[in-house]
């Protein structure tokens, strides 16, 4: 194979540097991050492990392309510093990326070593050091190192050019992707963002535990350094439409809107009280920080036994956030099996780490509610696996007959959102795909509105963080390239 | 950005207020039926309140709210010259208006503020508005003489007969649907129970009734789905379909249910922050 790299793995096996965690009966109990992070001398000798390819694949893996073998290099001679610079390079976001990007498919995935892993020890933790290159980056400049603030000066003293307006609708990964890019350009960017926070869904849906808020504010702040403008509060295509924008004389606008409407299963008693979409519940913990109600006013519903429904990662973070707000139960319901889960398997196993039971083969039928409307059960129709469907995956089938009650007094809903009709109503002219969502060039975002950019959940529906930001830095090559005539 | 106070009016001392505050931008696109989320300080809820007016001009918002809790009781605390520090709108469908006749807006309660924007929306587009408002008593009564400047009949009903009618709101529609033949639409604002009331009155007259609903809500864009609601035997979120719904077709008995999910949280709530006013008081 011509990419494969000159040197060849190391006779003795290294095994990947665990990362630290809370045990799971400690981290229960709180809402701080499971992961503590890595050390000095954990991130020194994972660093080791990488055999810096000629032809590195890890690269080929990530969706913005972020130089791997350059930062990870910088890191091995001890340039914190350089390091840095290199991820900043392509990722406004590697403090948050570190935590949430599901790497294992990704540059890991793609990483020499992560072949013949019982050889190797497995592929190089690129995430765990990505966290720690950020994380201690900006702890230095917190503490003034001059390399470090030079780094971040170099960045706030760049030329802005106010004539070269863009604005982005939105303020989720995939617009913050396209706002550091620019931003870095000199181009003057103002975003746009519904809720009175900034981050989307990395301050409304991933938990404190798994992404702390504090660390997308220090990302934000960074772009806030470079002058970029947040305005909070302004819902796209209620309070201003793209054409607004257009016709105030900005350049380009991106739209980065996310997924939005959460589905629900249409199986009677939805309504009942006590159950609630995860976005609903999700967004109260994390976004109202419910976790610490009374202190803050957003309430949340408790309940002994809980429910989750759905296998994907929101599932994951609803079932782990019912356990530490106090549930005795937290099972996650599920029609197919453990090897079809959508979630990451890092967030599965920690789930189940924690106490989330899995109730797997069975679909909801009903949800049962007493005379007051509250929930007290849901019916399940137990289910087996058949034949593979279009997409690979063997189609879940109900056995005839075979339904059981599971007693719970929460449920939460996380079986995906459909997309939210807004600013689609409010564009004339927005292309939209035969799922409702938007129609945009995969090369450069383009919607078909000329120099209207889309990008992120509102075009693929709900997916990664990560796949939102590959989205992002596409459209920003492109608005780019077209402003400043930039071929990047 | 914030969004200053400019007006502050108690319309009845310790229950309802009426606050003008300036936000240019939602002034600018605010349409009768849509509302407003705001939030009080940087641990506030967001709480969704349908907008009682608004000057494109002047780049102001009216709203009027009731203090049910602690969150309203803190907006309540809100001077003159003092900023909201999150207000986002305008959200929400804006009611359907043309010119079609006669239109009667029942509202009871605070539902008269919300009530009476979109009653001057009707009456702009050439509607004959016959309003029809309620209360406990006359002191109670909000918006009666905002509401004379369009509407060419304004019917009161009071519990006790301090003015107008003594009954309730529902006694007045009645008699004037059996009079009038005319009537093309009927929009009721209020609590839950004066909507259901005045949806099962207008029913066997046929007409079209118009209900805007003050369900629970977090984001108020469509995301969360707490608002949501059943309409016609479907599932509809208020904050995105709505708030605006057939009156005729909307399960009030679940509004009312659900309505009450937090009631635990919302009294704990409220009795901490009494307390923390007391302690205030104390010192």
């Amino acid at each position: 194979m011509s990419d494969a790299p000159e040197k060849k793995a190391p006779r003795k096996a290294t095994p990947r540097t665990e990362m630290p965690v809370q045990p799971p009966f400690v981290r229960i109990q709180n809402y701080l991050e499971v992961a503590v992070g890595y050390t000095e001398a954990d991130a020194k000798a994972e660093a080791a492990r990488c055999l810096q390819c000629k032809k590195p694949l890890c690269r080929q893996g990530c969706p913005v392309e972020i130089d791997i073998k350059g930062f990870i290099g910088a890191l091995q001679k001890g340039d914190l510093p350089g390091s840095y610079k290199v991820l900043r390079d392509y990722n406004s976001l590697p403090a948050v990326c570190g935590r949430v990007c599901p790497q294992e498919t990704q540059c890991e995935g793609m990483c020499v070593l992560s072949k013949n892993a019982e050889k190797t020890g497995g592929p190089v933790a690129i995430g765990r050091l990505e966290r720690y290159v950020a994380d201690t980056f900006a702890a230095r400049v917190a503490d003034g190192d001059a390399a470090c603030l030079q780094i971040t000066g170099e960045a706030a003293c760049r030329m802005m050019r106010d004539d070269l307006k863009v604005a982005c609708i939105g303020a989720g990964p995939a617009s913050l992707t396209v706002t550091g890019y620019l931003a870095a350009l000199g181009i003057k960017v103002t975003v746009f963002e519904a809720l009175h926070e900034v981050g989307g869904v990395l301050v409304y849906g991933i938990p404190e535990f798994r992404l702390p808020k504090g660390i997308v504010r220090r990302e934000v702040d960074a772009m806030k350094d470079l002058g970029v403008e947040f305005k909070t509060n302004w819902v796209g295509g209620k309070a201003f439409t793209v054409q607004e924008l257009m016709d105030q004389g900005y350049k380009a606008v991106f739209i980065g809107v996310g997924a939005g409407l959460p589905q629900f299963m249409k199986v009677p008693g939805e309504n009942s009280i006590g159950v609630f979409s995860a976005n609903e519940y999700l967004t109260r913990v994390n976004l109202g920080r419910a976790y610490d109600f009374p202190n803050y006013d957003t309430p949340i519903f408790k309940a002994d036994e809980v429910c989750v429904v759905g296998g994907g990662n929101v599932a994951m973070d609803a079932a782990r956030t019912a356990l530490r707000l106090g549930a005795k139960k937290v099972s996650i319901v599920y029609r197919r099996t453990k090897a079809e889960m959508p979630a990451r398997l890092e967030e599965l196993e920690h789930a189940i780490e924690e106490g989330v039971q899995l109730e797997l083969l069975n679909a909801p039928l009903a949800l049962n509610a007493d005379e007051n409307k509250r929930l007290v059960s849901m019916t399940v129709q137990k289910m087996q696996l058949g034949e593979p469907d279009a997409s690979g995956r063997r189609r879940p089938e109900p056995i005839e007959g075979q339904t059981a009650e599971i007693p719970c007094q929460l449920v939460i809903i996380a079986v995906g959102t459909k997309p939210n009709p807004i600013l689609l109503e409010a564009t004339k002219g927005l292309g939209l795909n035969k799922w409702g969502y938007i129609d945009a060039n995969p090369e450069t975002g383009e919607t078909s509105i000329h120099n209207v950019f889309a990008g992120g959940d509102i075009v693929t529906g709900a997916a990664t963080v990560i796949s939102a930001m590959g989205a992002g830095r596409k459209a920003a090559k492109e608005i780019a390239k077209r402003l400043l005539g930039l071929d990047a | 950005m914030s969004y200053r106070i400019l007006e502050k009016k108690v319309l009845i001392p310790g229950q309802t207020t009426l606050l003008v505050i300036e936000a240019p931008h939602v002034a600018a696109k605010a349409k009768p039926g849509n509302f407003v989320i705001l939030r009080t300080s940087e641990k506030g809820e967001r709480i969704p309140l349908t907008i009682a007016d608004c000057d494109a001009e002047a780049g102001t918002v009216t709203i009027v709210f009731l203090v049910v809790g602690k969150s309203t009781a803190e907006l309540n605390t809100f001077e003159e010259g003092m900023s909201l520090p999150d207000f986002c709108g305008p959200l929400g469908k804006a009611t359907h208006i043309e010119k079609q006749g006669t239109v009667i807006c029942v509202g009871g309660g605070t539902g008269v503020a919300a009530m009476h924007h979109i009653a001057k929306g009707h009456a702009a587009a050439g509607n004959r508005v016959v309003a029809v408002i309620g209360a406990r008593n006359k002191d109670l009564l909000l918006f009666c003489s905002e509401l004379g400047n369009f509407c060419p009949e304004v019917l009161v009903a009071t519990d006790d007969g301090s003015q107008g009618h003594k009954g309730f709101v529902t006694e007045v529609l009645r008699t004037r649907l059996e009079e009038d033949k005319d009537v093309s639409e009927v929009v009721a604002i209020g609590p839950v129970p004066m909507m259901e009331a005045v949806a099962k009155v207008t029913k066997p007259f046929g007409v079209k009734t118009t209900v805007s609903l003050n369900s629970i809500m977090v984001d108020g864009i469509g995301m969360c789905g707490a608002c949501r609601c059943t309409v016609g035997g479907k599932t509809k979120f208020a904050c995105v379909d709505g708030p605006e719904f057939d009156g005729h077709e909307v399960d009030f008995g679940e509004l009312r249910l659900r309505l009450s999910q937090f009631r635990p949280q919302e009294q704990e709530s409220m009795q901490l922050f009494q307390e923390k006013c007391k302690c205030a008081e104390g010192k």
